[in-house]
Parts: structure tokens; sequence; C-alpha cells
């Protein structure tokens, strides 16, 4: 292994050249948040630079290795580039749920055909994928999904819906679970395919949230031809890639909280509100609820480095990941809270400048959703029962 | 440094929670409580923890101890967590041991360190007065007479200071405050045994013109409150370390309760209602075991942030544990509220462990100090 030292230096010289202020920072707004994909929309020509840059580097995916166009980094490797964009608060050059979610089932589950074909262009964010998961009749059940797929030889035709798809409007391809066995039972009768959303028969539609926002979207199959290649593990065994996947979303969705940057509570708490004499929060209460929450936050941080210590040392069970997306999303909805009570009246504008057209709130009801996508809390506590604990009939 | 323990220290826990679980378990605890023993701890046990290298885990090995750091105390104060043991440990071994270590001069070490370290002294830290732990509400007074110091005041949870050989003092002197190696028999020395709801012993001492010697003063006159905070910061983290195998314990008895208690003929673990508290209270758990553990960590390389670690330790292991105990009892039922029972030992020595060297509300508020609000 190269000197780690050497590597920082290395790391150091190339992020001087590569990484402009621009890009540097907090962003300005959401719409600064580079996804890439074919349909990309970038804030200023920097930020596409910015991500072609780091992608050529395999740096958006440090850790793949490089012959699939990753980083090829080790782990401490991975840690001293993440360490040193941190320094520079440097914007991340890529946001993708083929790098948080797609990949990483590939490169377990894919063929070498498939890792050679999808993976260099997640890593270059030339591709921006979908989930299609959930169905309306299949939210927590999700083995429960009815979306068909009929062989047709070397291909499947596939009729159907999903529903909460993130993204889907603007995504290039999907992942998706289909049933290929109607007649098993419903674990074993599910396939993990790949397919282009141009492909005709497919169409999207967004659905407002509480938020007023339109993250998420339905999302309709009709006759959608899928070629068999695009089959990824083994046939009707795609609840295997499924769970594996949705691990990787799980800790992605429990540390969003914590990795998200912002100002700490307490500050906001302390601008808005204002200090007593001796430098407290003037609002004896509130100020034991951010204090309550700010030692769970940081007892939780610990937790997700301990978790990715115990993974690396091969003591970790796979499902942890569920306690880390339960306590994670209940953490962060817990403190959009009390964000709200820290914005106090100020907090409430929907609109207009002032509140950066209602960025407060709409984050707080955004967060609502962290307990009920990627598996609701209680599903999770339903595995943590089951895998963890062992206790009967879970 | 990963979160995980080291080699070593995975084999210093075996080792811990094999001498306990031999020598130590719950039956000594009930032992000593039901044969209302003297001392309601026992010398013999402290001696046997000594020749195990377990009283002297943090003294330097010049003094006969173990040399070794805040993780390793913590991994014993963890197991003794489990096993509710009473022992000298967290007021000899922990508390006095790191004062005396940090602070003593070199006949005070001499004199005091290789006999905690094999279990023969038991020294105590007299530092709380009220109701709360307030260490920066002292006003036991130390003022200067003869050619030493004459002490008043009163102090209260001094741990195993009915038995202690020698007490350390905190008091306040004229510009700042000073610890003193105090023999409990000096004149105007009141101990008064106090039995705690979880048959651990602590002492209210009294201080009535308690004259010592100039030579009694551990570190320097008016400058001992940064050596009283490092070893009241080691203490806090080991209590997180006895509240986070208290309640994981008690969690761990319950499980296996909830898997051979039959009701509506099945195992009452079949319930979703308790399968989903008894899942919470993991994930409380193992948070609670991180954040103590990061703690330990941060001591053991003088982080500076290693202050704000061991205020955030304390608490999340004190409400996890609290959580795991009134679980315990309650998924138990009507058997939970026996005494024949084990759980309700350990509802009992959390409510101690949690009022012992401040509660979650002080160590929240110190929190909030440190993050400006």
């Amino acid at each position: 292994m190269r000197d780690l030292e050497d590597f920082r230096a290395e790391v150091r010289a190339w992020l001087e050249t590569h990484c402009p202020p621009e890009v540097r920072g907090p962003a300005d707004s959401e719409d600064a948040s580079i996804w890439g994909g074919r349909k990309a929309v970038f804030a200023t020509p920097v930020h596409k630079a910015w991500m072609e840059a780091m992608g050529a580097k395999g740096w958006t995916a440090p850790e793949w290795p490089s012959e699939y166009g990753g980083g090829g980094l080790s782990r401490e490797e991975a840690k001293v580039l993440a360490s040193e964009l941190r320094r520079i608060n440097a914007q991340p050059a890529l946001l993708s749920f083929g790098i948080w979610m797609l990949g990483p089932a590939l490169l377990k589950f894919g063929t070498e055909e498939q890792k050679k074909r999808f993976l260099p262009e997640i890593v270059r964010g030339e591709i921006r994928w979908c989930q299609g998961y959930s169905e309306p009749g299949a939210g927590s059940d999700l083995a429960g999904l009815q979306t068909r797929a009929v062989d047709q030889g070397d291909h499947w035709i596939v009729n159907g819906q999903k529903v909460w798809t993130s993204y889907a409007d603007k995504a290039d391809w999907i992942f998706c679970l289909v049933r290929t066995d109607a007649e098993a039972p419903k674990h074993l009768g599910i396939s993990f395919v790949l397919f282009d959303m141009e492909t005709p028969g497919v169409s999207t539609r967004p659905i407002t949230l509480i938020s007023g926002k339109s993250p998420f979207c339905e999302t309709f199959f009709d006759d959608v031809r899928v070629e068999k290649a695009n089959l990824v593990g083994t046939l009707n065994r795609g609840w295997d890639v499924a769970k594996y996947l949705l691990a990787h979303e799980r800790t992605m969705i429990g540390a969003m909280g914590e990795i998200g940057g912002g100002r700490p509570l307490g500050q906001v708490a302390t601008g808005s509100i204002g200090t007593d004499e001796e430098g407290r929060l003037d609002d004896t209460m509130l100020r034991a609820r951010i204090a309550e929450l700010e030692v769970d936050a940081a007892a939780f941080r610990l937790a997700l480095e301990r978790t990715g210590d115990q993974m690396k040392a091969g003591q970790a069970h796979p499902a942890i990941a569920s306690m880390l997306k339960y306590y994670g999303s209940e953490l962060n909805k817990r403190r959009h809270e009390l964000l709200m009570a820290a914005g106090g009246i100020d907090a409430l504008e929907w609109e207009g400048e002032r509140s950066h057209e209602g960025a407060a709130a709409r984050d707080w009801l955004r967060t609502k959703a962290n307990s009920i996508e990627g598996g609701t809390s209680e599903i999770q506590l339903n595995i943590i029962a089951k895998h963890l604990l062992q206790l009967p009939g879970a | 440094m990963p979160l995980i323990l080291t080699e070593e220290q995975t084999m210093l826990k075996e080792a811990a929670d094999g001498f306990l679980n031999e020598n130590a378990p719950l039956a000594h605890l009930r032992k000593l409580r039901d044969s209302r023993d003297a001392d309601g701890v026992s010398r013999e046990l402290w001696r046997a923890f000594g020749e195990m290298g377990l009283a002297g885990v943090i003294i330097p090995e010049a003094h006969g101890g173990a040399g070794l750091g805040a993780v390793e105390a913590g991994v014993v104060a963890e197991s003794l967590g489990r096993t509710l043991t009473p022992s000298p440990f967290m007021g000899s071994a922990v508390l006095s041991a790191r004062v005396l270590v940090e602070g003593g001069s070199e006949a005070q070490q001499a004199a005091w360190l290789p006999k905690i370290a094999a279990g023969e002294a038991i020294v105590s830290l007299a530092v709380d007065e009220g109701a709360k732990h307030a260490p920066g509400k002292i006003t036991t007074t130390a003022e200067r007479s003869g050619n030493g110091f004459r002490l008043n005041g009163s102090k209260a949870m001094v741990l195993d200071g009915h038995v202690a050989d020698a007490v350390i003092v905190v008091a306040l002197t004229e510009n700042g405050l000073t610890l003193f190696l105090v023999d409990p028999k000096t004149a105007g020395m009141e101990v008064e045994r106090t039995m705690m709801v979880d048959a651990h012993n602590a002492a209210r001492i009294t201080l009535s013109d308690v004259q010592v010697d100039a030579d009694a003063v551990i570190g320097t006159v008016d400058g001992c409150e940064g050596l009283l905070e490092g070893a009241l910061n080691l203490g806090r983290a080991c209590a997180a370390s006895s509240l986070t195998g208290a309640g994981d314990q008690a969690f761990l008895i319950t499980m296996e309760y909830l898997k051979t208690r039959k009701q509506f003929g099945r195992a009452i673990g079949e319930f979703q209602a308790l399968q989903h508290r008894a899942a919470h209270l993991f994930s409380e758990i193992e948070i609670a075991r991180a954040a103590t553990l990061g703690a330990l960590q941060k001591l053991d390389a003088g982080d500076a942030a290693a202050p704000l670690a061991v205020a955030v330790a304390k608490a999340k292991a004190g409400r996890v544990a609290e959580l795991a105990v009134q679980e315990s009892v309650q998924m138990h039922g009507g058997v939970g509220m026996t005494d024949e029972y084990d759980v309700g030992l350990f509802m009992k020595r959390v409510r101690v462990l949690n009022e012992l060297l401040g509660d979650a509300g002080f160590h929240q508020d110190a929190v909030a100090r440190t993050q400006g609000f």
C-alpha cells in the first residue's frame, strides 16, 4: 500500500487544480446538486467539469475496482480522500442511486459483462438510475409485488406499476423487481432486472408530497420489452439481490441526517430565540430537548463509525443496517421537529425569499418519509427482532 | 482507531467476566445483603481482584499496577455492571487511583498505589455534598491552621467510605479547590455507613475541625480543579460502562424470558408488541455501547473532545440502562416484581449508577454548554 501521507499530498494537489471555488462551500440551492445522467442539468459549466474530473479519476466511487471505472482505493485511502474533500468543503461531485445502491449489488451479483457495461457509466455520472421496488399493493410487504414479466424466449414483456420511484422522471435506467414466477411462494418468484426508461411502454407521473415537492413518481409499465441479458443474479432469486441492495440503502438513509451538515441545532435556536445572561438558550424546556437530541446524535454517529469498523473486521451482522436505518431516520425526524420549534414563527413561512421558499418547513415535512422509505421503522424492528434477537415467530 | 476492542482488550474482558462469574456472581451480592454483612463488601474478593491484576488496571507498573488505560478500566467496569458486584473498584481503583497517579506526591504514591493495586487498601473520594452531584458547588472548607489545614463540612455518596483506609476530601481553599488525603480515624471525622437501594454502600462523612498536616495535600493548594475533573471524567466513563453492562445484562436475561415464558399457548416473544420494544431496546444498547467506547478511547488519546464525549456517554448510557431495566421488569410481569428474580436487582443498581457522578440531566447540560446553547 502506498504511504497514506504521500497519497494525501497527491489528493490535495489534484483538488487544488480540479476543485474550483464554485463547487466549494454550501451549495446555493438544491438545484446545484449534481445527479448526472443523460438529462443532466448543471448549475454552471464548472459543476459539470467537477463531476467529469472526479468521475474520470474514479473518485465518485473511490473503493470500487479500477477495472470497472472505480477509484481502486483501499478503505484507508478512501478515508483520506473523504477527509480532504471535507477539509475544503467540496460539494459532492455526484449524487447517485447507481453508486449507493445498484453498484454494490452489481459488484456482488452481476456478470462480468454487466459490471463492465454498467459500472463505469455510473462512476462517470453518465447514466442516472432509479429504483423500481414499491408498488401500490406492495409497500411494507415488498415481496408481494405484482409487476409481471412474461417469458418471450430471449426477452420478457413487463406489465405493472411501481410507486414512490424516486426521481423516475429524471432517470435514464431503472433497476426493477418483477415477478417471473406467479406460482412460486412470493419470495421465490421475483427477479431483479435492468432496463432503459426510454423503452416504449414506460411512463412516469410525479407525485406531489406534503412538502409541496415531487421527488417521487408513479411509474407505469405497459408491454415493456426487457432483454434477458439484463437479469441480475439468478432467475426467481431476485429477492436475494433486493435484500442486499436494501441493506446499502438503509445504511445510507440512516446516515443521511448525520452527514448532511447544516448548522448545529443549538446555534439555530440561539440565533432565533436568543440567550440569557449566562449564554444559555432563552427557552429552558427547548434547551433540554435539544441537548437530549444532541447526545443521541453524537452517540449515533459513533455507532455508525463502530458498525463500519465491525464490518471491516468481519464482526457485523448484515441486519445491523436495519438498526442504523431505524435509529437514524427517527433521529432525523426528531431533529427537524426541534428545528421547527427553534425557528418558531419564522419557520412557518412557506414561500418567499426570506425563508428560502419555505426551506425549513419543506425539509421538516420531507423527513417524515425517512421512517417509511427503504422499509418502515416497524419493518426494521421486525428484522431486528427476527435476525438479531432471534425472537420466536418473528 | 477502530471503535472495537483490541485482541488484548477482548482477552481482558473475558478474564474479568470469567473471574466475576466464578467468584462474584449475583449470588455474592445477595449473600452480602441477606447476611447483613458488617462491611457490605468483601475484602477477600478485593484482594483476589488485586491478584488478578484488576485492581491496579490504571496504576503504573512501577507501583505494582498493570499500567493500562481508560478502555481497560471500562472493560472491568462493564463486567462489574453485569454481575452487580459490590467492589471498591470505582472508588479506589478508578477515582482515587487516578487522583494519586496524576497528582500524588512520591510519598503518597508509594504509600497507597501498590496497596490499591494489590487489593489491600480501600481509598475513597469524597466529592458530593448535596442531593445531586455538583462538583462546581463544593462548600466544604479547608482553612490554613498551624502547619496544615482545618477541614469543615459534610460529604455524601462517598463510595465505600465506611471501610476506607484513607479518604480523599475535596475542599474549598482560599482561591480554589484542594484535595486532601485524610485518615478516617482523625479526630473530627464522623463516618456513617449508608446502605443504598442496590445493597452497595457509601458513607456520609461529617468533618468538624479536622486537622491535617500540609503533606496531606494532593497536588497544589487551590489548583486541583483539573486533577479532580480528570478523575471524575474517568469515573464517569467507567460508570457509563457499568451502566451499559448492567442494561445489557438485564436485556439478555429478558430476551431469554421472552423465548421461554408461555402465555396464550405461545412464547410471549412471539407477540409483536414485545418484539418491537425489544428491538428498540437492542438499538439503544448498541448506540450506548458505541458512545461509551468512544469516550474511553478519547480519554486514552488525550483528545480535547474527551470531556464532551464522556458527557455524551454518561447521559446516553444512563438513559438507555434506565429504559432497559424498566422494560425488563415490565416484560417479566409479576415475577419481575419479586425479590427472587434478578431483574429487580439491575433496576436498583442502575438507579444508583445513574445518580453517581452526574445524571443524564447534569451531563446534557454540559453538552449544551460545550456546544454554546
